[in-house]
């Protein structure tokens, strides 16, 4: 009878799937499938860039330089005749690649230190010191002085834009990391005698995981717009690969006669942007469960 | 108080000193030899040499960093590879345009965006809310060079309102200096307003749940005098501290926004030095802009006290 009654009881209170949950979410969070479907279009078209009606980004033809847009160039062609539709097309993989690997990058980073700071009070005194300064350096500044020391390459941009958001990752980590170690769950845990690598890892870091994402996605954005700012000041990607701060860099000077040349690499820039920020605000409402409840 | 006060001040003097040893060591640790890197590509074979020195990297390491603190206590930034001024003479000169730029952005945002973000907290849910929250959104997204160009574009190409580029000094005349730091304005104005009014609006909304706010409804106040004195006053903390966060939003959109009007500037001063690769010059601009970020901030935690008396240390 008792097995039986309690039964009866449990069934309710069932936690609904994984998969029902975001169907609902989705629902409720039209704005969010908006961004994510930005994004994944901007990820296609970077991808299959050499499909989409797209010539040599690189190819110069003198003869139809500055041309508007029109039928033949989409976006319009630049000062070399390079037609900038297939540049802002070919640009996208640029833009989309720093963007997602300064994003992986440093939170994975920032993770690691997060972890440390969080559970070992000398490490976190020395660390914490650290991160402050780190942080009072505005973040294009730092990455500028270090593209100042460095070549010109695609993988030093990435480095240069990594660094200065790293100290934020880590002083969300840490924060988590306090709080976690106070919970029953981990006291628990620590009760039956379980490790403490196991503990960080079995304990810890998952119920870090869902925050983290939601702040990747954020320095995804930051990070593509901070590619471009480097770009634009002639300290980002080296001039013989296409982003979309290197076209509008390049255009700067043609503002009056030719305003297609930074008008189009800004416009899908934006909308990148715009996409992964969206997600970001949905990623953010579906994951953080004291947000999700309320809905 | 006091003792907060002197203690909030000791504070900082950790932070700026990790700044510094972080800004030393950046151009010791960086891959290479960085000054083979500054020298760049035509370099003569005695040029490498010559910035080597000027740089003081052939000396032990920890006799660089001596020297280099005992420079910086007595205010020397050291001297421009390019230029051979000092630096502090260089930054000196480009000071003003960049401080009156920060300063009109800062007042043209918060002026309008603590309204909006007030106005969209009030009536959540509205059109009104909407609207301000696509801004808010929107204002993040867009490069900020690429608004200039924009603006530039429509103001100044195609409707001839407003000067193109260029800078005039408060000196020259307020009506001069206004017509061309509007735009420049605008366009740095944007992405720090899309910030404060999305702070805004949120930390307004959670006061307007609060007991007190009934109560001074259900006195019979005025539903302005609520919104404004109670709301506001109540929400004010985290405004105020992202106003002081933002400014590093700010510093990093001045620079850029600088070169898109040519306003004479730090930002073009570190465009020239990133051509040059003119380190001496760009560490002495992160000095300068990390510690007016630090001030900003520590301006904003001291203010704490004055708008939440709730607050004591």
């Amino acid at each position: 009878m008792l097995t039986a009654d309690t039964h009866a009881i449990a069934l309710p209170a069932a936690e609904p799937t994984i998969g029902y949950r975001l169907r609902r979410v989705l629902r409720r969070h039209p704005t969010m499938i908006f961004g994510g479907g930005l994004l994944l279009a901007m990820v296609l078209m970077a991808i299959f860039a050499p499909l989409m009606f797209t010539v040599d980004p690189m190819e110069l033809n003198p003869i139809q330089r500055l041309r508007a847009p029109a039928a033949g160039h989409w976006f319009g062609t630049d000062m070399f005749g390079r037609d900038i539709y297939s540049r802002t097309v070919y640009g996208a993989r640029i833009s989309l690649i720093v963007g997602f690997s300064v994003s992986v990058l440093s939170t994975g980073m920032g993770m690691v230190i997060g972890l440390v700071s969080g559970y070992n009070r000398t490490m976190d005194a020395i660390i914490m010191r650290v991160m402050d300064g780190l942080m009072s350096i505005p973040a294009i500044l730092l990455a500028i002085a270090m593209m100042a020391l460095m070549s010109a390459s695609v993988k030093n941009v990435i480095i240069a834009i990594t660094i200065p958001e790293i100290p934020r990752v880590v002083r969300l980590v840490r924060a988590l990391v306090l709080s976690l170690r106070e919970q029953p769950f981990v006291e628990a845990a620590s009760a039956m005698g379980a490790s403490f690598l196991r503990i960080m890892f079995r304990h810890i870091m998952p119920n870090t995981l869902a925050p983290l994402i939601v702040q990747g996605t954020y320095i995804m954005a930051s990070a593509v717009i901070i590619e471009a700012y480097l770009s634009f000041l002639g300290a980002g990607t080296p001039p013989d690969v296409p982003s979309w701060g290197n076209i509008m860099a390049e255009g700067r000077t043609y503002v009056q006669i030719g305003f297609w040349i930074i008008l189009f690499p800004g416009i899908c820039l934006a909308f990148t942007v715009l996409g992964i920020n969206l997600m970001g605000d949905g990623l953010r409402d579906t994951l953080d469960p004291r947000i999700a409840r309320r809905m | 108080m006091q003792t907060y006060i002197i203690r909030r001040i000791l504070a900082t003097i950790p932070v700026m000193l990790v700044v510094v040893l972080f800004v030393f060591s950046l151009l010791r640790l960086a891959p290479g030899d960085p000054a083979a890197v500054i020298a760049g590509d035509y370099a003569q074979p005695g040029d490498i040499e010559r910035i080597r020195h000027q740089l003081g990297l052939d000396e032990p390491i920890i006799t660089q960093l001596v020297i280099w603190l005992g420079r910086l206590a007595h205010g020397d930034l050291g001297v421009s590879i390019f230029s051979n001024l000092p630096v502090t003479k260089l930054i000196g000169q480009r000071m003003e345009p960049t401080l009156a730029l920060t300063l009109t952005t800062m007042v043209f945002a918060v002026v309008l965006a603590v309204p909006m973000g007030v106005l969209a907290a009030w009536r959540a849910g509205t059109w009104v809310d909407r609207l301000v929250m696509v801004f808010a959104v929107a204002g993040f997204s867009f490069p900020v060079f690429w608004l200039g160009f924009l603006l530039i574009y429509t103001f100044s190409v195609q409707m001839e309102v407003l000067p193109v580029q260029g800078y005039k000094s408060i000196s020259e005349g307020l009506v001069p200096f206004l017509q061309h730091i509007a735009l420049p304005t605008v366009t740095l104005g944007l992405v720090y307003m899309a910030l404060i009014a999305r702070i805004t609006r949120a930390s307004v909304l959670e006061v307007l749940n609060e007991d007190y706010i009934r109560t001074a409804h259900s006195k019979g106040l005025n539903p302005r005098d609520v919104l404004w004195g109670h709301a506001l006053k109540n929400a004010s903390v985290p405004i105020v501290t992202i106003i002081g966060v933002g400014v590093a939003l700010l510093i990093g959109g001045v620079v850029v926004t600088e070169s898109v009007f040519a306003i004479p500037g730090l930002g073009r001063l570190t465009v020239d030095a990133i051509l040059h690769r003119d380190y001496p010059v760009i560490q002495g601009i992160i000095l300068i802009f990390s510690a007016a970020y630090v001030l900003v901030n520590l301006v904003v935690d001291l203010t704490y006290t004055l708008l939440d008396p709730r607050i004591r240390y």
